[in-house]
């Protein structure tokens, strides 16, 4: 049955390019064709907040770029002719005994959902002890895919979103064996300060806590730490940030140079950043779990080497060197040896290449690149160095990967000023995920860790 | 009034000799003591010097007002100079798009600070380099910070010492113009000085 779901699912990564300057803002490119991937339809629940949940869930599940979302024409309505062949007529009374998914399962048309288009379904119930019950359908196959009790804090609760995109991610792992991207975070800078909003849009939070100008944020690969930098003096500080407590420690054996863009090892036993002197910028690791052991791994001295980041397995670091003139994209061992060029360019035609970032995947690396004059950016694989620019419809720039490898946030003033955006490299579908100026040099952060108030 | 005593006195002198005159002539003459005329004079020069005593005093004070003056002037002087200097000192470099290699032209602005650092000794700077919004982010720092070092080394290499620079960058986070074209990006890409010690009084080179 998964097969049969599979097979129509594109395997192979889709040539996304933002090509169409006629779609600009909504979906762009020539490669989004709806219809081969599997629909969904979140169906109405019944019972507190459920209402909420399912516009969340639907939202997430549209936002993962890997379901057609149907949208029912007028969700009740169709949902008591849906059921009404298979259950007897409801009262609100009645409404009570209904508890558990098993109830609803029985109930639901799946010939009816099929012919609407729908290869997976998902319902929501309300269950005893304030607890729901989310069921996954395997419409095509008629039967349930999954069924999980989630126990979601109250709708007033600020942990409440982050619960239910939680959810949508364990929808999404049931329907299709991967990890969804609902229940992550984007970190941005925005007048000097940290901000912190959900991939959705959703809960923007000012993180930094001081009046000095902040730049460059990281994360950490548990999703519990963030790295940034402040100027201090003229001076850049270091700081790591627990996500948690709000609490922040000055990263040791810095404060005195211009230190900058921070970025985690794997194991985050490390930090790989940016240090400016007199002798020019190298990449220094610093050792943040004891404290200690500054290493400098670039000598630039007529040069400068910048912006590292690691790739996932904590063996390679790439990063920026203007050794040719311009600034390129190299590679070096995280030791600093073995350093070469990563993404090829032609001397004295392509353009300043900057911002590098390692798709968690390890399979890519995203940067921008200067073309006639402004940012676009572009991936490349690492594999074959192959490079492909990614957008051609205004300045864009700061790629951050999402933990799926496929998702990406950017910096881009294609409507006319500069804001986030999300795209998905498969289907080229773009949506803005912020529509503030000034916001820029977003962070995506992995998936985020449960906390005990949320967890399903 | 002042002069009453000492004719009293005089008279007195005059009454003691005519009453022993019984042993000695009368013609011997007697001897020289103060009489009306020396009294006067005496009292001429006594008046005189008081007089001289006074006008000295009152040179003095003129003088002590002028010196007083004097300095006040020469402080208020020694303030233009500073305020010039200083205003000469903040003059900007400019740099060419992605570039920290100093101009033919602003090399005389740096010869400026050349001179200005030789003439106060007690004088440390910090150089702070800085970008326009069309490079990367992150990278302007470092561009900022080759453009604050290519300045500094300038001055270096004429004789200043290196322990009286500093050198910072902010890459593009502080324009002074926040425009989006060449105009404002041409102002934008500059290094900036700052007094760091010893700007209180400083001499035109």
């Amino acid at each position: 049955m998964l097969m049969g779901v599979l097979s129509v699912y594109p395997s192979h990564r889709l040539a996304a390019q933002d090509t169409s300057a006629v779609d600009r803002g909504v979906r762009i490119g020539l490669t989004y064709r709806p219809g081969v991937r599997p629909g969904m339809v979140v169906l109405p629940g019944r019972g507190p907040a459920l209402d909420s949940v399912r516009a969340i869930v639907a939202r997430d599940l549209d936002y993962s770029d890997r379901f057609e979302l149907i949208t029912l024409p007028s969700g009740d309505s169709l949902r008591v002719t849906a059921i009404a062949p298979a259950a007897p007529p409801r009262s609100p009374a009645a409404a009570p005994a209904r508890s558990g998914g098993a109830a609803a399962a029985a109930g639901l048309n799946y010939p009816l959902y099929q012919a609407l288009g729908a290869d997976f379904a998902v319902t929501l119930t309300a269950a005893p002890a304030d607890s729901q019950v989310v069921t996954v359908h395997d419409v095509t196959g008629g039967g349930v895919r999954r069924e999980f009790r989630v126990h979601l804090p109250a709708l007033t609760d600020p942990g409440f979103r982050m619960a239910v995109h939680r959810l949508s991610d364990h929808v999404i792992e049931a329907a299709l064996g991967v990890g969804g991207i609902a229940a992550t975070r984007v970190l941005f800078v925005m007048d000097g300060k940290v901000y912190s909003i959900d991939q959705d849009g959703a809960d923007q939070r000012m993180v930094s806590s001081s009046d000095h100008a902040a730049m460059s944020p990281s994360w950490a690969a548990d999703g519990r730490r963030f790295a940034y930098m402040e100027f201090w003096e003229g001076h850049g500080r270091l700081f790591v940030q627990d996500v948690a407590s709000g609490k922040r420690t000055a990263v040791a054996t810095t404060g005195q140079a211009l230190d900058f863009t921070p970025a985690f090892s794997p194991d985050a036993k490390t930090l790989a950043f940016s240090r400016a002197t007199e002798e020019g910028t190298d990449v220094y690791t610093v050792n943040i779990k004891d404290g200690c052991c500054l290493q400098r791994l670039t000598v630039g001295r007529f040069y400068d080497n910048l912006s590292p980041t690691y790739s996932p397995d904590g063996q390679r670091i790439a990063f920026v060197s203007t050794r040719a003139g311009l600034p390129q994209i190299y590679a070096m061992a995280a030791d600093g040896t073995d350093q070469q060029l990563l993404a090829p360019f032609d001397y004295g035609a392509t353009g300043s290449s900057n911002a590098p970032e390692w798709s968690p995947d390890g399979q890519s690396v995203a940067f921008h690149r200067d073309v006639g004059g402004t940012l676009q950016v572009f991936v490349l694989d690492v594999r074959t160095r192959a490079v492909r620019q990614l957008t051609s419809v205004g300045r864009n720039e700061d790629p951050t990967w999402a933990p799926d490898s496929r998702h990406m946030a950017f910096v881009s003033d294609r409507s006319g000023y500069r804001q986030l955006w999300i795209i998905d490299l498969e289907t080229g579908r773009i949506r803005p995920l912020l529509q503030k100026s000034g916001a820029r040099l977003p962070a995506w952060s992995p998936r985020l860790p449960e906390t005990a108030s949320s967890t399903p | 009034m002042k002069r009453l005593p000492l004719l009293l006195l005089g008279g007195l002198a005059v009454a003691a000799v005519a009453a022993c005159g019984g042993k000695k002539p009368e013609t011997t003459p007697a001897p020289a003591g103060p009489n009306a005329d020396s009294i006067a004079a005496a009292e001429k020069a006594r008046a005189d010097s008081a007089a001289a005593a006074q006008a000295e005093a009152d040179r003095r004070a003129k003088e002590e007002a002028e010196r007083r003056q004097r300095i006040a002037d020469s402080l208020a002087a020694m303030g233009h100079t500073t305020e010039a200097v200083k205003t000469l000192l903040a003059t900007m470099i400019h740099f060419d798009f992605d570039k920290a290699n100093i101009r033919p032209g602003d090399a005389a602005i740096l010869d400026q600070k050349v001179s200005i650092l030789q003439a106060n000794s007690g004088l440390r700077i910090r150089l702070s380099g800085h970008c326009d919004e069309r490079g990367s982010d992150e990278y302007n720092l470092a561009l900022g910070n080759r453009r604050a070092t290519a300045a500094k080394q300038y001055l270096v290499s004429h004789g200043i010492d290196a322990g009286r620079i500093e050198t910072v960058s902010y890459g593009e986070e502080r324009p002074i113009d926040p425009g989006h074209n060449e105009e404002a990006w041409a102002k934008n890409r500059r290094d900036e000085t700052e007094i760091l010690a010893g700007g209180d009084a400083l001499k035109q080179p």
